[in-house]
């Protein structure tokens, strides 16, 4: 571990053996010493915190894996701390023959899928349009679209306003409201802006192309970057997002994994799974509970591991788009 | 935008009306497509963000289905009224403002501390794993989050539990304690939040001049006073501007993990403004009542956003506008 934080040459000279004794020399060179340890003593520190953070982070997930292999009992007497004790699948199994879990898991690809679409189609196109420094009114949609950051209707407005529409119970009532993030927008219009030359755009109305023309086959190829960023943005958002279902759905074959997850995991409630036949004791119904709730936070959060890998690099650069335009 | 600006602001010469229509019609002729881009965003925020505010003023009237927002028959603050000397106030408010200004006080420095710690980190590789890791929870959606404290913390098969009863202590029931409400939901938020968070600071230490850097060190300056004395002044204006949002959204931030992160045990200290106004609007359809808390809420938000702002422009540091 030292290697990876190489000491400043400067501030510690190797040769000079650390005094303990007492006197006026050391009095003297007590303002020197400290210096000298300062850095060595920041590296402790720093190396300390990282690590405990670390480990903070990662135990809590790696025991939520391991826990859902092993048999509850195991885990209630205190046997499950470093490795799987009893293995088993069979969370895993009744998991997988459990419809309401199944159609959750169904829902939420749609809900996604539909959902990303919809919001990414939206902000690029919406996000080049403000881009353009020759839009007439260019000032007046930013400030439309800033508004809402700092003001909106409030919850009860809001759900009348969905209500209205007749789109309760409705995938489109979990699509539609959060469809447009002014952030995001804001986010792509700076790529834009800072991407596409303006050379080009001149090159390309000599050629007599359309603006429609210009964005298809010149400007969204040329942000291939940005379209991953908003693609990955979305589908975790949409995959993670469970309140507007919750507000704005009623029908229990229509919940995305998210609520069903709540369901299950904070409410308890016994799923088919769980409560399957009633020969069943409670005891048992409770122990396969616990399994199937290790087991549905591994599944449901899988699909964004496998995601994680492939998007941290687009991730922190947006972030740090974000942030330097703010 | 600045030349537009400008045509703007003149529109007192009469010449300049008729050439701005001119102007404006020939504009507006030329780019439709990129109007036609701009549609569907701009219905999306007309009808999912002014239709509701537009509908928010059912905080002063009796809201009737029937008779829609403007309709419905006017009551002025009767609502607000109601809500201020209702037997819950008090609670709500005193438990909105302690999770908040608690959480504020306790998360917000945790993200900087670490991106100052990251900063100084020598290895790219170790850099890069570490963000990694510290970032990685904020993938995880809040009710499995909930779900994982539900789990780790339960009393009987907990692992935390476990581990105090190993130690010789008594199984504490954290999810049906109150008391245990604060500081669960602000530590998991620190465990799900600080990493991405750290991301801005980050990004922000990078921006430094490492000729500042070089030169305290030859100076002699150790690792401690080079992030005293240069680094955390050269990101106070993205802390200071972060502040300020986070003053913003006091009264807003992470309502729907409170929300699910209640149990009828720990309502005492978990019954927040917002989910009374869920409950009361969405589970006992009184919307009119519940809006005008909604809004007494935002109220409060933007008051406290403007005097911070404010107190940051008087200091002297940067501020929103």
């Amino acid at each position: 571990m030292t290697n990876t934080f190489p000491i400043v040459k400067t501030s510690l000279p190797a040769e000079t053996p650390v005094s303990t004794q007492g006197g006026p020399q050391q009095q003297a060179k007590r303002g020197r010493k400290r210096d000298r340890f300062a850095d060595p003593l920041f590296n402790t520190v720093a190396i300390g915190t990282l690590l405990l953070a670390i480990l903070v982070i990662i135990y809590p997930m790696y025991f939520i894996v391991i826990a859902s292999f092993s048999e509850p009992s195991e885990i209630l007497n205190g046997n499950v701390w470093l490795w799987p004790a009893g293995f088993t699948i069979e969370g895993y199994t009744r998991i997988f023959s459990d419809s309401t879990i199944l159609q959750g898991f169904a829902n939420s690809i749609l809900y996604t899928t539909v959902g990303t679409a919809i919001s990414v189609a939206t902000i690029l196109c919406a996000a080049y349009a403000l881009s353009r420094k020759d839009l007439y009114g260019r000032t007046f949609f930013m400030l439309l679209f800033i508004i809402t950051m700092f003001i909106d209707g409030g919850l009860i407005a809001r759900y009348l306003v969905v209500r209205d529409l007749g789109m309760l119970d409705s995938i489109w009532a979990v699509v539609l409201p959060g469809a447009v993030g002014v952030w995001n927008l804001i986010i792509a219009r700076a790529f834009f802006e800072n991407n596409v030359p303006g050379e080009l755009r001149d090159a390309a109305q000599m050629d007599g192309a359309s603006d429609f023309r210009f964005f298809f086959s010149v400007v969204l190829p040329l942000s291939k970057p940005l379209i991953f960023l908003m693609i990955m943005i979305h589908l975790v958002a949409n995959w993670n997002a469970f309140f507007d279902a919750l507000i704005f759905l009623n029908d229990e074959n229509k919940y995305p994994l998210q609520l069903v997850l709540r369901n299950v995991l904070i409410q308890s409630e016994v799923t088919a799974a769980g409560g399957a036949g009633a020969l069943d004791s409670y005891a048992a119904a409770q122990r396969l509970g616990e399994l199937i709730k290790y087991g549905m936070i591994v599944l449901s959060t899988i699909p964004l591991l496998i995601v994680l890998p492939f998007m941290q690099k687009h991730f922190t650069k947006g972030a740090l788009l974000g942030a330097v335009k703010s | 935008m600045s030349t537009e600006s400008s045509v703007k602001s003149r529109p007192r010469r009469p010449t300049r009306s008729s050439i701005d229509l001119h102007t404006r019609l020939r504009l507006l002729a030329r780019s439709w497509q990129l109007y036609v881009l701009l549609l569907p965003a701009v219905l999306y925020i007309l009808v999912f963000k002014y239709w509701p505010m537009y509908g928010a003023q059912i905080a002063f009237r009796n809201y009737n289905p029937s008779d829609g927002f403007a309709g419905s028959p006017w009551v002025g603050l009767e609502h607000f009224e109601r809500f201020v000397t209702s037997f819950q106030f008090e609670r709500l408010l005193v438990n909105t403002l302690t999770l908040n200004a608690l959480g504020l006080l306790i998360a917000f420095p945790v993200p900087i501390i670490l991106a100052l710690i990251v900063n100084q980190l020598q290895s790219e590789r170790f850099k890069k794993f570490t963000q990694t890791v510290l970032y990685s929870p904020s993938f995880i959606s809040v009710v499995v989050v909930v779900g994982m404290i539900h789990l780790l913390f339960s009393p009987r098969s907990g692992i935390v539990n476990n581990a105090i009863v190993t130690f010789g202590g008594d199984p504490i029931f954290f999810m049906g304690a109150p008391e245990w409400f604060r500081p669960l939901y602000i530590g998991s938020d620190i465990w799900q939040n600080a990493g991405f968070s750290m991301i801005v600071y980050l990004a922000a230490l990078t921006a430094i001049d490492p000729a500042l850097h070089e030169a305290a060190r030859v100076d002699g300056a150790n690792k401690w006073q080079r992030i005293r004395h240069i680094d955390i002044p050269g990101i106070m204006p993205v802390i200071t501007i972060l502040f300020i949002l986070a003053i913003g959204n006091l009264f807003n931030l992470g309502f729907e993990k409170v929300l699910i992160m209640q149990t009828d045990l720990n309502l005492p200290t978990s019954e927040v403004i917002q989910t009374y106004v869920y409950k009361a609007g969405l589970q006992q359809a009184q919307f009119s009542y519940s809006a005008a808390i909604g809004l007494f809420n935002s109220l409060i938000n933007l008051a406290l956003l403007m005097t911070f702002n404010w107190v940051a422009r008087r200091a002297g540091q940067s501020s929103l506008w």
